[in-house]
């Protein structure tokens, strides 16, 4: 984009807008609130070497994704997306313990139940297996940024703490 | 401050760690790489702008969500923390589907086993030993 419409982004900056600018094709001018917040928690030149350094095809997520970090960071400007994170996780959490409560109930009913009675169709519940998605997939290294034990405890739990 | 008990922001910036140091309490010397994902996704005054607006007691924690989001962003340049949100995202769904799955074949169990005394009920009353034929 050029010539007579600049981007939000040249707008805001109030400079040019460049045929080849690397904002224009993700803050459109009719957009500008799009790019203020992402210029007032990233700044506009830490944008800019972030989506150099991607190839064009993934440019496009990388904005949304950091639109929504920025977002998330002016509306709660102390915990931003880990606020969210951490809610998941809490959410994570508590539907664990009651697919552990489903499986040990199912348990008790195989091991209780009559050889007459048919053999369910899905696989036995192994006790001591669980799915991979129950497993904390979040690496080790994510605990040790944070100076504040505060962070790691009320993000991660202690099961995390390597 | 002298040279050697700068911060870790103040090192990097290569400028003197003043006593008042808005950043030297929450990055510290002996953590370089801390700031430097702070600085690269942020941008130290950035930072330092977002911290002053907070509280002094509210810092720390900011400072912490900070460093983590720069280090989820410097590990993956496409969607940051915003992957680890869907990634949690998925999980719910996948745990919640395996929950509705579980209590479906309790639910099956169950109702055979109704099935099931209810057939024994009924031929323990219809048996021969029963004594109705007079």
């Amino acid at each position: 984009m050029g010539g007579n419409s600049p981007c939000a982004s040249c707008k805001l900056l109030r400079r040019r807008c460049a045929k080849d600018c690397i904002f224009a094709p993700y803050f459109p001018s009719d957009d500008p609130h799009k790019f203020a917040i992402v210029h007032k928690v990233f700044g506009a030149s830490n944008v800019s070497k972030m989506l150099q350094e991607l190839p064009v095809h993934q440019r496009a997520d990388a904005v949304s994704s950091l639109v929504y970090e920025a977002n998330a960071r002016v509306r709660d400007p102390v915990y931003g997306c880990v606020g969210a994170i951490s809610f998941l996780q809490n959410q994570v959490s508590q539907l664990q313990m009651q697919l552990a409560v489903a499986q040990a109930e199912i348990l008790c009913i195989q091991m209780q139940q009559d050889p007459i009675m048919p053999t369910p169709q899905t696989e036995e519940v192994d006790p001591d297996h669980k799915p991979s998605l129950l497993q904390n997939n979040l690496p080790h290294q994510y605990l040790n940024f944070a100076s504040s034990s505060n962070v790691r405890e009320s993000f991660f739990g202690h099961d995390m703490v390597s | 401050m002298s040279n050697s008990s700068r911060c870790a922001a103040c090192k990097s910036l290569r400028r003197k760690c003043p006593q008042d140091c808005v950043l030297a309490p929450y990055f510290p010397s002996n953590n370089p790489q801390r700031f430097s994902w702070v600085h690269k996704i942020f941008g130290a005054s950035n930072i330092t702008k977002m911290l002053q607006q907070l509280p002094v007691e509210l810092r720390g924690e900011a400072a912490d969500c900070m460093a983590m989001e720069a280090y989820l962003r410097v590990e993956n340049p496409v969607y940051g923390s915003v992957g680890i949100i869907y990634q949690y995202q998925q999980q719910i769904i996948e745990v919640q589907n395996e929950i509705i799955k579980i209590n479906g074949e309790i639910a099956v169990y169950n109702a055979l086993l109704q099935h099931q005394q209810l057939q024994q009920h009924q031929d323990s009353f219809f048996s021969t030993d029963n004594d109705f034929n007079l």
